[in-house]
């Protein structure tokens, strides 16, 4: 459950949660998932109510036809489609190139350091 | 008025789709014995043992996600109000980025088998667990009921059980009643048998049996237009009666009749359901569940990916089976077909239609529509089978393990003997504990059976919308604030969920959905003074304020130490289960 018991003179241990997250290593890939997820969440959750709203209150916009009977309403639509794989695909590229390693290595560190507190909560 | 009665369903095609649902039955009753036998320990039955494939689980979180309500209700609402049922599809799948971005890995590394492991990681256990069990089994019942009664009616329907016809010496009332407790009979199978691995086989059996459904019927829509969109489009306008507005925004939300009040309720109805679809997916307790059957949080992420991959396609594809069913069927056949106007029958009567036309003959189309009425019935009891698990994983690893096991009301209750009889007293914490989620998926199964065999009649089409509200209300801002929020406390937990549940439910109560309009669950009462259908507009932001007056105005101290282990668990992977 808790963390170990530590004498309050002796320097943490290197799986000690509370020197880990204080370390530069730990800030900086809290920063890279932040500088990621942060604006991309702002920016597909704009980017739906921007498609709502229209849907709502610009009938007359949404109803324009780009080809045949493809209008905007459609294409939008399927753009929306296409902005979430495109943003899901640019994560995974993100998440394998700046976290995972990022993470292993934090995660190696504290398990070759003492391993004596992995008991489960 | 039925698919039998209109013609739709004749004995051959009801043989075979009968022949159909028995293998189906058969071959998943068989998956979940082998699961069975393959589950021994507590991991094995809450999470499969984590050892599924990112891919595998994608497959299953396809088909623990897209319910019969998506697969016949999407398609047949664009078929009957064309455009509109698009903007269900994209809120369902944009909804993934939330799950994607900011819960399913931080999800999987932090917590064990339920969502509240990450709630509950740093705050009081009994209160904030009690709060995630409640919220749990209040968001799965809801969603559950809507589709076992669901399940009753389109199974009538499939069947052409008309009123006024008997099947087998049933009235359609008697077959609706039997075929609701055969789906909780099944579901309560897979999941006291086969648990969380057979439950994700029989979900990863049902995405295939949609996606291949789905393919063949777009690609015989597709051949039949001569690969022409646009052909399609203006087919499917014409015949709909509604001209090009079929092919916009406006049919169905944020109509645009009545007087300025009435039109602004409307839109802004629009706004609320929008909402609440797009923050709701990433608080469903049965779909975070899903992310504890990997081995680590890459294989969470792989999962999101492949599910956004399967569902994402699926969605197009039901614009062509939506459209498809509105050019190729019509209106007339549908309205003939389905008196209510469900738009349930769209996608079979395409089905039987591009049989006929293609698979040559009438033969052809008892084949097609036998297939899809299958995979229709399929996609029913692998979502009750997953919301089933979900509840009963809450009931007891939350609420029996980490609240009543040592409380003074386990004390005074002495229910001890109900354990002794199952002969699991004696053993250890995680045997005792499975015992009591087989007992607690039995009685939830037993539950939804009565509540939908009561409700059967009734109108509860509106409970996934409000299981979607809720779970974005009380849900999500409890498992965001958990996980970025270092100040969170205990108070904070308990006010998002109970706050953003309460709101939520308390104004559907009061909403033109539950008393004071013709399509209210009670058409004769009127205490509806909320106007919108959808509470996802108030409820989501009180759930998220709920939150923060809970913990601010708590004097609990955070606990730093435990922060710092969620913390680092979440973001690196260490001390993970």
């Amino acid at each position: 459950m808790s963390t170990k018991a530590r004498d309050p003179g002796s320097p943490p241990a290197s799986d000690d949660p509370v020197a880990v997250q204080n370390s530069p290593e730990f800030a900086a890939l809290r920063k890279a998932l932040r500088r990621f997820v942060f604006p991309a969440t702002i920016a597909f959750l704009c980017w739906y109510a921007l498609y709502v709203l229209l849907s709502a209150y610009a009938r007359g916009f949404m109803a324009i036809k780009i080809a045949g009977n493809i209008n905007v309403a459609l294409l939008l639509g399927v753009l929306q489609f296409v902005s979430t794989f495109l943003i899901a695909w640019a994560y995974a590229r993100y998440a394998d190139k700046h976290l995972d390693p990022a993470a292993a290595a934090i995660r190696e560190r504290m398990a070759s350091g003492d391993d004596t507190t992995k008991e489960e909560s | 008025m039925t698919l039998l009665a209109s013609g739709a369903v004749d004995t051959t095609s009801r043989t075979l789709t009968i022949a159909l649902f028995c293998v189906l039955v058969v071959v998943t009753l068989g998956v979940t014995v082998w699961a069975g036998r393959r589950t021994s320990t507590a991991t094995d039955f809450y999470a499969g043992g984590r050892s599924f494939t990112g891919f595998q689980n994608g497959m299953a979180i396809g088909g623990d996600y897209m319910s019969a309500a998506s697969f016949l209700g999407i398609a047949g609402l664009i078929a009957l109000s064309g455009y509109d049922g698009f903007l269900y599809s994209i809120g369902f799948l944009v909804a993934w980025l939330v799950a994607l971005l900011l819960v399913a890995e931080l999800l999987r590394n932090s917590g064990r088998y339920t969502m509240a492991d990450v709630l509950a990681f740093r705050m009081r256990q009994r209160p904030v667990r009690t709060a995630a069990a409640v919220s749990t089994v209040t968001v799965s019942i809801f969603y559950l009921l809507a589709q076992m009664v669901g399940a009753g009616a389109l199974v009538a329907l499939l069947l052409g059980i008309a009123p006024g016809h008997t099947f087998l010496g049933m009235t359609p009332d008697a077959a609706k009643n039997l075929t609701i407790v055969i789906v909780g009979a099944l579901m309560i199978t897979y999941v006291v048998v086969g648990g969380m691995k057979g439950t994700t086989w029989v979900q990863i059996i049902k995405a295939c049996l949609l996606m291949v459904g789905a393919a063949l019927m777009t690609v015989l829509v597709l051949v039949a237009f001569g690969f022409n969109l646009s052909g399609l489009l203006g087919k499917a306008a014409d015949k709909s009666g509604a001209g090009s507005d079929f092919l916009s925004p406006g049919l169905k939300y944020g109509v645009e009749e009545g007087s300025a009040w009435q039109i602004l309720t409307h839109k802004l109805d629009l706004l609320s359901l929008g909402m609440a679809l797009v923050l709701g997916t990433a608080g469903l307790p049965h779909i975070l569940i899903r992310f504890y059957t990997v081995p680590d949080a890459k294989s969470a992420r792989k999962s999101v990916l492949w599910a956004i991959g399967i569902i994402g396609v699926f969605y197009l594809m039901t614009l062509a089976l939506g459209f498809g069913a509105a050019a190729l069927v019509g209106k007339a056949d549908m309205a003939a077909a389905d008196p209510k106007q469900t738009g349930n029958v769209a996608a079979p009567l395409l089905a039987k239609q591009l049989g006929e036309q293609f698979l040559g003959g009438s033969g052809g189309g008892a084949i097609l529509l036998a297939f899809i009425a299958a995979v229709a019935f399929a996609t029913i009891l692998a979502v009750v089978a997953g919301l089933t698990l979900a509840s009963s994983s809450s009931l007891a690893h939350d609420l029996y393990a980490n609240v009543y096991r040592g409380s003074n009301l386990a004390r005074r209750l002495r229910l001890g003997w109900v354990l002794r009889l199952t002969g699991a007293k004696g053993g250890n914490g995680d045997r005792r504990e499975m015992v009591v989620a087989r007992l607690a998926a039995f009685v939830i199964g037993i539950v939804a059976i009565v509540l939908a065999i009561f409700a059967q009649s009734l109108n509860v089409a509106f409970l996934v919308a409000l299981a979607f509200a809720v779970a974005a209300s009380g849900n999500l801002p409890a498992v965001l604030y958990s996980l970025f929020w270092k100040r969170f406390t205990t108070a904070g937990a308990t006010w998002a969920i109970y706050g953003g549940l309460l709101t939520a439910v308390i104004l559907v109560i009061s909403s033109p959905v539950v008393s004071g309009s013709e399509t209210a669950l009670f058409p004769s009462a009127n205490f509806a003074w909320f106007p919108l259908e959808n509470p996802g507009l108030i409820s989501i932001p009180a759930g998220f304020f709920f939150g923060w007056l809970g913990t601010v105005i708590s004097r609990e101290t955070p606990d730093a130490e435990k922060f710092a282990e969620l913390e680092v668990r979440s973001l690196t992977g260490a001390g993970a289960h």
